[in-house]
């Protein structure tokens, strides 16, 4: 269980986090969302104590992360930048790591062995691929065998069967009865593996919802595709109806795209007028367009304005 | 495919959490694994090692060749001692070195955020580097002190010019530069906590003992004689030095001065490390 409450960090005039409050629940796979630079990192080190808020607090399973007497066996966590010195091995990290609590060496080999870093256990982890450094990451967040797991974008760098095995494991921690909090800006990947989202823009809240609702809640608008051979027809009769856009395809002239009308309307019209229909398909807005349309104010660095901005200075500075 | 599945299962054979607290004991382990992991660790202790026994062999060598031409002042000034174990201006850098990089090198790779998340308290994070770090100078400056000081009385002894190590004074001198070496490297792993990066470390170190003393030189003589005693490197040589300046301070004296400075750098470490963001 992670509770944040109206946590706020400021790095002197920017605002990183502003106000998050949000709870994680043990039990499921909770995913942490939102576009580089909402503050997911930031949040994720406060709820850790590397940085203190500015305002508010967080508590992990009931106390301030701090205030744990054996932190390691309360929340295990893999941030997003590395945190191994590179000229170590992987083994005398964990131990050294393991050592801070007493727990025996052999939990170290535990752990090497479930991320299968077994053959390179012995090595630098300087000599590390990025998937490597992952894998270390998370048997350090495994080693205390925490109640609470915090891991920040942990398939970045992975291959695909990598990936598979994060998901996996993700799945397996929270049906543990764990509580499972990832952090992400890929819509995709927590649509597979979260059953919860905490959504962020510029370090504010969005959403705390769901990943079923979420989706529902973004595809209000949603698009039919339909397929026909009398595409101008169908069209005509669609537009004289109040609210609805039918646009035809770009590529296709027999498609048409059609909003503000649901399948069963638009077939009902179809038959009515004896008109026939190849496809019709209604288009539900995937994740990752539901996050685009909730966050596309809040992204930190958009490309149009940012260019706006700097044309502006560099005319204010010519000026 | 299966293995990947089965991958996912989480074993647990872990003691009960009551019995698995963080404690200083505890967090000196972890911080003994760590330094003894690391091969500059091994690098830079062995040039703690060789710069004092070779860099001062040296020295004697070539002092007993030119003894003979010295004035009467000169052999005057000589003490067989003290020569013997110049090479401690070289091996202090070394220490220092590794005293910096005991906090820094971890600010660099990002190991820090590991070692803080596994003792949020972060301050025995300190002690126990602290410990470590001058226990291991401790051995082997005093070793290297013992054998700088044998085998260069082993080269003065042809000439007949050589200290025994019974003469007054010699032991204070011998084991002390032990205690200073490992009072340096702390003042080391005091900046290091406090300025939590390499260069500016290593650049501050050097700079308190390399050119802080060439600045108070430039000083009016009056001044100079009022500072000079009190600079780390003159207050700490008060100790390990029979035949010193007359305005040196006295050894124990000289050693207590010093050891203000170790508890300075140990205590803004220990401030910058409680407050500050990791």
């Amino acid at each position: 269980m992670i509770e944040a409450v109206g946590l706020t960090k400021r790095y002197g005039p920017k605002t990183a986090v502003e106000d998050l409050s949000f709870t994680v629940r043990p039990g499921i796979v909770t995913g942490f969302l939102g576009p580089n630079g909402a503050g997911k990192s930031t949040t994720m080190r406060m709820l850790l104590g590397l940085d203190a808020p500015t305002e508010g607090h967080a508590t992990v399973n009931g106390r301030r992360y701090a205030d744990h007497p054996a932190p390691l066996r309360e929340v295990g966590a893999m941030l997003e930048a590395r945190a191994v010195h590179t000229g170590r091995s992987a083994w005398n990290h964990l131990a050294a790591l393991a050592a801070t609590h007493g727990l025996p060496m052999r939990r170290v080999d535990e752990v090497v062995d479930l991320v299968g870093l077994h053959e390179v256990a012995r090595k630098r982890a300087g000599a590390f691929s990025l998937g490597m450094g992952q894998r270390l990451g998370i048997a350090s967040a495994l080693l205390g065998d925490p109640a609470t797991v915090i891991l920040d974008e942990p398939v970045n760098g992975l291959d695909p069967e990598g990936i598979l095995w994060i998901r996996n494991l993700m799945k397996s921690l929270a049906a543990e009865g764990r509580t499972v909090l990832v952090s992400s800006h890929l819509m995709s990947e927590m649509a597979l593996t979260a059953e919860h989202l905490i959504v962020v823009g510029r370090g504010r809240l969005i959403a705390d919802t769901s990943v079923a609702e979420f989706t529902s809640r973004a595809s209000v608008g949603q698009a039919v595709r339909v397929r026909t051979p009398d595409s101008v027809r169908l069209g005509e009769l669609l537009r004289d109806l109040p609210g609805v856009l039918a646009t035809p395809d770009e590529e296709r002239a027999d498609v048409l795209d059609v909003t503000g009308a649901d399948s069963e309307q638009i077939g009902h019209l179809a038959a009515r007028n004896q008109l026939v229909l190849f496809e019709l398909t209604p288009h539900q807005a995937s994740l990752e367009e539901a996050f685009m349309e909730l966050t596309k104010d809040a992204v930190e660095y958009q490309t149009g304005t940012a260019a706006r901005t700097a044309d502006q200075r560099v005319k204010e500075t010519a000026a | 495919m299966s293995a990947v599945l089965e991958a996912a299962r989480i074993p647990t054979t872990l003691p009960p959490e009551s019995e698995t607290k963080v404690s200083l004991g505890r967090v000196l382990k972890s911080e003994w694994i760590k330094f003894r992991s690391l091969r500059s660790t091994y690098w830079t202790l062995a040039a703690g090692i060789v710069l004092t026994v070779g860099f001062g062999a040296l020295l004697c060598w070539a002092m007993l060749d030119h003894f003979s031409q010295l004035h009467a002042e000169e052999r005057a000034s000589f003490n067989p001692t003290d020569h013997s174990l110049r090479g401690y201006y070289l091996a202090q850098m070394a220490i220092g070195v590794l005293g910096v990089l005991m906090f820094t090198g971890e600010y660099s790779t990002g190991m820090i955020r590991a070692t803080v998340s596994a003792v949020p308290r972060r301050l025995p994070v300190l002690w126990a580097k602290a410990i470590v770090f001058g226990v291991a100078t401790w051995v082997v400056g005093t070793l290297s002190a013992l054998a700088a000081f044998f085998i260069g009385q082993a080269i003065f002894s042809s000439k007949h010019i050589g200290a025994s190590f019974g003469d007054p004074g010699v032991p204070r001198a011998v084991f002390g530069l032990g205690l200073y070496l490992t009072a340096i490297g702390l003042i080391a792993v005091g900046l290091g906590a406090l300025l939590r990066n390499t260069a500016a470390g290593i650049a501050s170190l050097f700079g308190l003992l390399l050119v802080l003393p060439l600045l108070v030189e430039s000083l009016p003589s009056s001044w100079q004689s009022n500072i000079s005693p009190y600079l780390p490197g003159n207050a700490g040589g008060a100790l390990f030095t029979l035949h010193g300046d007359p305005g040196q301070l006295s050894p124990w004296v000289g050693f207590g001065v010093l050891c203000i400075y170790v508890a300075a750098a140990l205590i803004g470490g220990a401030a910058v490390l409680r407050r500050r963001d990791a």
